[in-house]
């Protein structure tokens, strides 16, 4: 009895964990261009309510996910024009992404609130597999965007660390004069990767709306977005890393209603509810060290827009 | 060469700027600007939160259309959204100025506000719902929800197998303990076993923290729930793992069809009649007005029909009592977490120790976070 307690918990902490690990995912892919995009948490939101719209006139909650990543992909081009064409300052335009989307999400959503989809994401117990104790409960009777995520992110990694694409991608982070003098097309390079980012992004906040409320609510992300910016410093932009991130974020979130539910331990809400953002300026400080210390992890171009004619 | 493309930049950022504007700015849909007839009378509402938010909001709007429904004189509008804190005061003064005679301001964080844009505007009558400040243009509303409460923790106790409640509690109020001492007293009245536990979530609002706080008193063993919440989320956990669920603020089972049992609900339209009458007639006063199930200001929505009959039956009976004021939900004997008697045999809560209730009655587990 208490341990099926703490197996739900930690399927808890999966559940809330994916919409982050989406839209961090995403947030590496674009970082890894040398582009930083702050406008993570407008992009979800806009991705949340454009979803819920598609899928509550059409009753097909997929074709709402693929909704979302459209809307949230367009967003990121036009971020995309901005920074990498226009050479704007990355900071400044992705805080205005972030304000846009927010807005704009609000706007085009007052319809919807209070709306039940027809059809939402359900759980589905992937057979054999969810039969082993203790892992299979855990991992293994989600809704099928949160096995999306167990591809996407070895995905993700394979794709930064054993492709020629992915060798591309992190030379045009990392240097993008020498990758231009290699033959390597970096506005092209950086364009499609701000996309699909804005476009993951999309993903986890259709995630919210679709299957992990579902419903649409005015900023219902609720600072996701900015968790998600975090967790890439957290992750040292490696997807693997994020994903043990979101879910150690996402625990947080399920143990402040656990521990109220299933146990006497009183600790007060608003402290746990804090944990999460002590975590993350912790984990911001050491990332940080360890990154200057090694080397390694921070894209050495990340937001310095490219210029061919100061190289 | 490089000018060009910087001042693009910035145009863009600015139209970006100016689309959030807009999308902020597009708040108040006030109704009826069409036909503008002197001789009507205007009444304004503020509300905390979206019309549609199925729940605290939507029910006094329900009440606001059944007003202008019923006195074919009144025009009413509303501002929705609206936080609870100096822009409450902007609202409110918008409203006055605009000529709108009978204000009603439905959220507890609006008090201080109301008390003092009543000050400037003596003509204008002011209403503030689960507030205790008056003045003598401003009253107060609400309504004992725990009669309610009361008859739907006896459908819970009736229901649950496991005989342990789950409660998804907003904040740690006394609106709020009071909810949860009246439906435990209902449930065990019926079911001495049952136990309630009690989850906090901190906010009113917020689709996906309740769920999930719904989601951990099931994994605890929770077989129906019970909310304070004004959103259907945990009405969706308890639909989505095949338990039972209880309501607030309006029939919640569109949203949970087989496990939403019955909801305590707010009934606001006739009150809402009652004041704007008086106050054309002249016989408003600055009262405190607590309306009652026998008011019918609070009520039971219809039953669920996996509701056995003889449940029904019992429950039918309790309402009669409290109607006819045989019965009062916190009359003796009545003890606290710890075992101890707090209200004696034959005894009652006064209406001032109900107000501001501070501790649990005996078969809830959970803390009152101080």
């Amino acid at each position: 009895m208490e341990n099926s307690v703490w197996v739900a918990a930690l399927a808890a902490a999966i559940i809330a964990g994916t919409p982050i690990l989406y839209a961090a995912v995403g947030e590496i892919i674009a970082e890894r261009a040398g582009v930083l995009n702050l406008g993570v948490e407008g992009m979800m939101l806009v991705g949340a309510v454009t979803g819920f719209m598609a899928a509550a006139n059409t009753a097909n909650p997929w074709l709402g996910f693929v909704v979302a990543m459209l809307a949230s992909g367009a967003m990121a081009a036009v971020f995309a024009f901005l920074t990498v064409t226009l050479r704007s300052n990355q900071v400044v335009t992705g805080l205005a992404l972030t304000l846009f989307g927010t807005g704009l999400s609000g706007f085009m959503g007052k319809p919807y609130v209070g709306v039940a989809l027809p059809v939402t994401f359900k759980p589905v117990a992937v057979p054999g597999l969810s039969e082993i104790p203790v892992l299979g409960p855990i991992f293994f009777r989600n809704d099928p965007l949160v096995y999306i995520t167990y591809i996407l992110v070895p995905l993700a990694w394979y794709y930064l660390y054993h492709t020629r694409p992915g060798l591309n991608l992190r030379a045009v982070g990392e240097n993008p004069g020498a990758a231009d003098a290699l033959g390597v097309n970096v506005f092209a390079v950086r364009y499609l990767h701000v996309i699909i980012g804005g476009m993951l992004a999309g993903a986890g906040g259709a995630y919210l709306s679709l299957a992990y409320a579902p419903s649409w609510l005015e900023n219902m992300t609720a600072g996701r977005g900015w968790i998600a910016v975090a967790l890439v410093i957290f992750a040292v932009w490696n997807p693997l890393r994020a994903l043990l991130g979101a879910y150690l974020f996402g625990g947080v979130d399920s143990l402040v209603y656990t521990l109220q539910a299933a146990t006497s331990i009183s600790i007060p809400s608003f402290f746990l509810k804090m944990l999460p953002y002590i975590l993350t300026i912790i984990v911001l400080v050491l990332a940080t060290r360890q990154t200057v210390v090694k080397h390694i992890g921070a894209p050495g171009a990340l937001s310095i827009p490219y210029d061919r004619e100061e190289r | 060469m490089k000018k060009a493309p910087r001042i693009l930049m910035i145009g863009v950022i600015l139209v970006l700027a100016l689309g959030l504007l807009a999308g902020c700015g597009g708040q108040s849909p006030a109704s009826d600007s069409e036909q503008k007839q002197e001789d009507k009378m205007k009444v304004g509402f503020v509300y905390v939160g979206p019309v549609g938010d199925a729940g605290w909001t939507w029910a006094h709007d329900q009440g606001r259309q059944y007003l202008e429904k019923q006195l074919p004189w009144v025009v009413t509008s509303y501002i929705e959204n609206v936080p609870e804190g100096p822009d409450a005061e902007r609202v409110l003064t918008q409203l006055a100025e605009e000529g709108h005679k009978v204000i009603f301001a439905t959220s507890f964080g609006y008090m201080d506000y109301v008390i003092k844009v009543a000050e400037k505007y003596p003509d204008v009558v002011f209403m503030h719902c689960s507030g205790y400040k008056t003045a003598p243009n401003a009253g107060t509303y609400f309504g004992a929800m725990e009669e309610p409460r009361y008859l739907s923790g006896m459908v819970a106790g009736k229901m649950t197998k496991s005989n342990i409640l789950g409660y998804v509690a907003a904040h740690p109020i006394p609106e709020v303990i009071r909810g949860i001492n009246a439906f435990t007293l209902g449930a065990r009245s019926v079911n001495p076993d049952v136990k309630v536990k009690v989850v906090w979530t901190n906010t009113w609002y917020d689709p996906a923290a309740e769920k999930q706080a719904a989601l951990s008193l099931l994994d605890a063993g929770a077989d129906v729930i019970a909310q304070h919440q004004d959103t259907p989320g945990p009405q969706q956990a308890a639909q989505e793992r095949g338990k039972y669920a209880i309501g607030y603020n309006c029939d919640m089972r569109q949203f949970a069809p087989s496990a939403s049992l019955t909801a305590p609900i707010w009934n606001w339209g006739p009150y809402y009649v009652q004041t704007v009458e008086a106050v054309k007639n002249g016989t408003w006063q600055p009262e405190q007005y607590y309306g009652t199930m026998k008011d019918g200001i609070v009520d039971l929505a219809p039953f669920n029909d996996v509701v056995p009959q003889e449940v029904r039956d019992l429950v039918e009976q309790k309402k009669q009592e409290i109607i006819e004021g045989t019965f009062y939900v916190f009359q003796g004997p009545i003890k606290d977490q710890k075992g101890q008697i707090r209200v004696p045999e034959g005894g009652k809560m006064s209406h001032e120790e109900v107000l501001g209730v501070d501790w649990f009655v005996e078969g809830v587990e959970g803390d009152i976070p101080k």
